[in-house]
């Protein structure tokens, strides 16, 4: 017999029936001696035999067909995946793209601007987020060399926000084509596995711009840009939720 | 795919258990299952490995957090007394059936995040450290919802077994 005290925690995990054989004897032999702490443990299981019966009435239904997994999975099979409906944005961005190419003089102020941006970052976030295999190139281990290589392709200096403090980890990062050159993505992922994509490049126009929301699809993201670099946030989680997140990119970024 | 077929359907009417002990609709409850299960299609490759079950809980209690903050904004509330009567203890004899309501109008009255404390451990039978998981939460937090959890349910329970009685005068002048 072991000379632990018998605690609170040890009572309710009696109850619960998941103490060791051992430990749940030594509390056996503690409620034997204290008459009213033993009623309290019975009328909680008790309780615990109750809720369980009030309940199990709803495990014991039949499944309703919303809910026939096999079902579920041959509908999503059957839609196109996000991939897919990037793979044909990025056409339709392309085609667009060249049709721009013509006019380009007279757009060019605008086609650079913070709205390009936060669609690049959308697109990267449909494409790059939803891959199982390889989501980035190069990945957080490597950080240090992915923030020199980003940089030295941006020609400027990059700095990778670190997230941690709003339960985002670094997944790693890649380079990005965009029709305004290459742009620097970092991809973050938090415990229940939801991805948020950081994407910042150098701006042609709106080289300052105050932060503004974006959605499109089912992502949604906040855009900014300062001394002349860009930066989109985006990710699949509401947006008053990527806010604050945001805000600190942008505030590390400011800190040199 | 097939295993994650064999590993979650057998799951399925626990969840649908839990989210209908939590919002008390058939309906909204079955809806949050439903988008559970599309999540956990869709990201059933970042599940750890091991048992689904506390994963699969994780989500969907993160989707009824955000129906019932949702619900809250709307000005929508499902009440008890909207409930369907129906909803709980369909073959149940009648004695049993009002007993069981009863117990289950009396969780309704805990906070939210006492019930789902209760409910992971002591009806879905989910280890303290997986309720833990679930609820992004130390155990020891769970431990103290748990207590409070047992503590207040029991005293709504003596509340009615013996109306106004000295017992449960007892009781509150001793807090």
């Amino acid at each position: 017999m072991s000379n632990r005290p018998i605690t609170e925690d040890d009572l309710h995990a009696y109850v619960d029936g998941v103490l060791e054989p051992e430990r749940e004897a030594e509390v056996a032999i503690y409620l034997e001696g204290h008459p009213d702490m033993a009623r309290r443990v019975a009328a909680f299981s008790d309780q615990r035999d109750l809720l369980r019966k009030a309940l199990a009435p709803i495990a014991d239904e039949p499944v309703p067909s919303q809910l026939n997994l096999s079902r579920i999975i041959e509908s999503r099979r059957r839609r196109p995946s996000p991939v897919w409906w990037a793979i044909a944005a990025m056409l339709m961005l392309s085609i667009g793209g060249l049709g721009g190419w013509v006019v380009r003089g007279s757009l060019q102020s605008s086609s650079g601007g913070l709205a390009a941006l936060a669609q690049e970052a959308a697109y990267s976030y449909s494409v790059y987020a939803p891959d199982r295999v390889r989501p980035v190139e190069m990945r957080a281990s490597d950080s240090a060399q992915l923030v020199q290589w980003v940089s030295n392709r941006l020609k400027q200096p990059v700095k990778l926000p670190d997230l941690t403090g709003s339960g985002y980890r670094l997944m790693g990062g890649r380079l990005i084509a965009t029709s305004h050159g290459p742009a620097a993505m970092f991809m973050y992922d938090d415990d229940r596995g939801d991805r948020l994509v950081v994407l910042t490049r150098p701006m042609i126009s709106d080289q300052s711009a105050p932060m503004a929301p974006h959605s499109g699809g089912d992502v949604s993201g906040f855009a900014w840009a300062d001394g002349g670099m860009g930066y989109s946030l985006v990710g699949q989680a509401a947006a008053e939720s990527l806010r604050p997140i945001a805000n600190e990119v942008r505030r590390q970024a400011r800190m040199i | 795919m097939s295993d994650m077929l064999h590993l979650v359907e057998p799951v399925i009417p626990a969840l649908r258990r839990y989210a209908r002990a939590l919002v008390r609709n058939r309906a909204a409850a079955d809806d949050l299952v439903q988008d559970c299960l599309e999540r956990a299609i869709s990201h059933w490759n970042q599940r750890r490995e091991g048992d689904p079950r506390p994963w699969l809980f994780t989500i969907l209690h993160n989707l009824a957090v955000n129906h019932f903050r949702r619900s809250a904004r709307q000005g929508k509330h499902i009440t008890i007394d909207e409930a369907n009567e129906d909803d709980f203890g369909q073959d149940a004899v009648q004695e049993q059936k009002l007993m069981y309501q009863d117990v289950l109008d009396k969780l309704a009255r805990l906070p939210e995040d006492q019930r789902a404390v209760l409910l992971l451990v002591a009806v879905e039978d989910l280890s303290y450290a997986d309720a833990a998981r679930v609820l992004d939460i130390p155990i020891g937090t769970v431990m103290s919802r748990l207590s409070r959890a047992r503590e207040k349910l029991q005293q709504e329970i003596e509340g009615t077994a013996d109306g106004a009685s000295k017992n449960v005068v007892q009781l509150r002048s001793m807090k």
